[in-house]
């Protein structure tokens, strides 16, 4: 008979949902879809409230990511303003953004993902967490947990504090970066590059040794790949221009304006989800899948710019012999993004301008509507404001980093319990193995669907007659 | 003019004639919190959280616009007060759409002050979430009245201090807000002369420069007592 199971709630991830896994009558996978449960109304309620008020605001989407938000709706007021941001204003809002990226990744691997290499899949799930892993390592989670901490001081050295810091304002920054900020910063980057190369050299090792079989299970499918990238087709993370490139590497499109989002992107409506199903429009929904974040970062890229990151990234394509495509990939790009965050905070903490007390632009409403993108640790997002001629909302639109990965974690799933998930009685560690398919992506569900309330996993095994036969929740 | 004696807390007062509790609780160094009281403008009595208990009196009365009386006992921080400040701080909260986290007032509130001050930690009333609108037509400020407890702080001080009478209250009980001009949008009231006493006055964020974001809010409350003493006293000194 057929079945479903379901994991409810998703564990380790940042927000809630779960995952129905739906078995034929053999008993095996037939589909598996990962349901986003939230719901929360941002676009709606501010409606009616002054452009200006929007970073601060939708900051409060998030408290992992509330920069990504600063910086997106900041830049959609700089144009609503029709100002250029002064110079030194938008090297302190990549800063911002480089340790945000810092802090994200840090988190990511080390909090959230790390547990399961380090300490198994099939690990005592009471264990298997961070706290485990302090008990187990302490050094490394120790140094993970000053890696985070590092990222977070950058954003509280220029916003006055680690979350939900309102300090870009459209035309600029509210205020620039003290000389003991940078010395601070400054000190404490060594210590930073030494975690990073010790994770990295971690999970090298891993990758070459046990985690093989979940580098070909975890999401190994082509797609194609949307990031930003530089004027130069270098790794980029603020500003510059969209890039589609596919799983062989080749460029897609090319030079593509945020502006022009709604020309190339669609985006899709399932029932049973919250998040919308973003795809590339010329090749249809769901053809169209694609994935954003770090590893579509590192694929859309030239090189990174930097000389530790861009050799990190050519060993990283040559261990993936071409283009790294499967989504397990995304911890290791993770880890090369911290490092070139850091390699990036480095240069620009020897840059003069980054002490300026120029750093705010200001204007009138000279544009009703201002759509702007920044790259978030997760992936591409992006911010569409209408605004009426005194400057108040008339409509909001928010495409957020983890929707468009939806289609993707949806197939990365399936994959995993296609492998792993065997008739109606299912073992707690394979369960493990398709929650840790949505952590490769370290989704962001509470940015996503822009909910409250308690987080955590459910896997629903559902027969072919629609029955729930199993189910897991774990809070 | 003759001296009132008095005692307010215990303390014996010994203040001219026809000032108020409010006044002489202040010269006795007795906080007493308030929230439509300004200094240099008219006193009206509307946020009812100086109400002090006078002997003999059943009432609570005003301390701003209550004057002291010849052997008057004045008690200001009561349990019963308490209580009532309490009440009353919780009602403003739950009769406007008031949003910390992302008001250009917060950190540099009078409300959220007070609030702090008469040890409010939440609300026991439910919220009546209202539907206010926001107007940003005049080219510097805007007024948003969600944020708005109608302390009529601007009224009185763009009638008493700048002469200019831009501001008023419409309806009446609940249904009350400021109106501009005649009802009119900010941006098209002819009286503005776009001084920014209002701003200055305002205890909250509903008044605000344009383009102000989370905690950005400043007042220049001195410019106030300046403008009055100028003009009452001739002496031009901040």
């Amino acid at each position: 008979m057929a079945k479903t199971v379901v994991i409810d709630p998703i564990t380790r991830i940042e927000g809630h949902a779960k995952i129905s896994v739906y078995l034929n009558d053999a008993g095996t996978v037939e589909d598996a879809r990962f349901h986003v449960v939230e719901y929360r109304g941002f676009e709606k309620f501010c409606e009616g409230r002054p452009f200006t008020e929007m970073a601060g605001i939708t900051a409060r989407i998030c408290g992992i990511c509330p920069v990504s938000h600063l910086l997106a709706a900041a830049k959609t007021g700089d144009k609503i303003l029709a100002v250029k941001v002064p110079p030194a204003a938008e090297k302190l809002r990549r800063l911002m953004n480089l340790g945000q990226i810092t802090q994200s990744h840090a988190l990511s691997f080390f909090h959230l993902s790390s547990p399961d290499f380090l300490l198994g899949w099939d690990s005592d799930p009471a264990q298997r967490n961070v706290f485990g892993l302090i008990a187990s390592d302490p050094d490394l989670a120790r140094a993970g947990i000053r890696l985070r901490q590092f990222g977070q001081t950058v954003i509280e050295l220029l916003g006055a504090r680690k979350i939900h810091a309102a300090w870009t304002v459209p035309g600029g920054v509210r205020s620039p970066l003290s000389e003991e900020g940078r010395q601070w910063i400054l000190d404490r980057l060594p210590e930073s590059f030494e975690t990073v190369n010790l994770a990295l050299n971690l999970f090298k090792n891993l990758i070459d040794s046990q985690l093989q079989e979940e580098v070909q299970v975890f999401g190994a499918f082509p797609s194609l790949f949307m990031g930003l990238v530089s004027k130069t087709g270098n790794w980029e993370h603020y500003d510059g221009h969209l890039r589609f490139t596919d799983s062989a590497g080749n460029i897609v499109a090319d030079h593509l304006s945020e502006d022009d989002y709604a020309d190339f992107l669609g985006e899709a409506v399932e029932k049973w989800s919250y998040l919308k199903f973003p795809y590339y429009k010329p090749l249809g929904y769901p053809d169209g899948i694609y994935r954003v974040g770090p590893l579509a970062r590192l694929n859309v890229c030239h090189q990174i710019g930097t000389e530790a990151a861009d050799r990190e990234l050519q060993e990283f394509r040559d261990r993936a012999g071409g283009v790294p495509t499967s989504s397990f990939f995304y911890h290791y790009a993770r880890l090369i993004e911290i490092l070139t965050a850091l390699e990036h905070i480095q240069i620009l903490m020897d840059d003069p301008d980054i002490v300026s007390n120029r750093v705010r632009a200001t204007g009138g409403v000279n544009q009703l509507t201002g759509i702007g993108v920044s790259e978030a640790p997760r992936g591409t997002l992006f911010h569409h404001y209408q605004v009426d001629e005194n400057g108040l909302i008339r409509k909001v639109n928010l495409i957020i980093a983890t929707g468009h990965n939806n289609l993707a974690m949806n197939r990365t799933i399936t994959q995993i319990a296609k492998q792993y998930v065997r008739g109606p009685e299912i073992a707690e560690g394979m369960l493990n193995r398709v929650e840790a398919g949505i952590r490769c992506y370290d989704p962001c569900l509470s940015c996503s669907t822009h909910a409250a309330g308690q987080m955590p996993l459910h896997i629903q095994i559902v027969a072919a007659d629609g029955q729930v036969v199993n189910e897991v929740y774990r809070h | 003019m003759s001296v009132k004696t008095l005692k307010i807390d215990g303390i014996d007062i010994a203040i001219e004639e026809g000032t108020t509790l409010l006044q002489a609780a202040r010269a006795a160094g007795v906080p007493i919190p308030t929230l439509c009281h300004l200094d240099g403008v008219a006193d009206v009595g509307a946020c009812r959280l100086c109400l002090v208990e006078v002997g003999g009196s059943r009432r609570l009365l005003p301390a701003c616009v209550t004057e002291v009386a010849e052997g008057m006992e004045v008690q200001t921080n009561t349990p019963k007060l308490q209580e009532y400040r309490r009440m009353a701080v919780e009602l403003l909260f739950s009769e406007g759409n008031h949003v910390c986290a992302v008001c250009v007032a917060n950190g540099n509130c009078e409300l959220q002050d007070v609030a702090i001050q008469v040890g409010m930690d939440h609300s026991r009333f439910t919220y009546r979430f209202p539907d206010r609108g926001v107007d940003v037509s005049h080219q510097q400020f805007g007024i948003d009245h969600n944020r708005c407890i109608l302390c009529t702080r601007c009224v009185r001080v763009c009638d008493e201090i700048e002469g200019a009478h831009v501001w008023d209250v419409a309806q009446r009980g609940a249904a009350c807000y400021i109106v501009s001009g005649l009802n009119q949008p900010w941006g098209e009231v002819d009286a503005c002369t776009s001084c920014g006493k209002c701003v200055d006055a305002c205890p909250t964020g509903a008044i605000f420069r344009k383009g102000s974001t989370t905690g950005e809010k400043e007042r220049d409350r001195a410019k106030l007592e300046f403008l009055v003493t100028a003009r009452e006293k001739h002496e031009w000194t901040r």
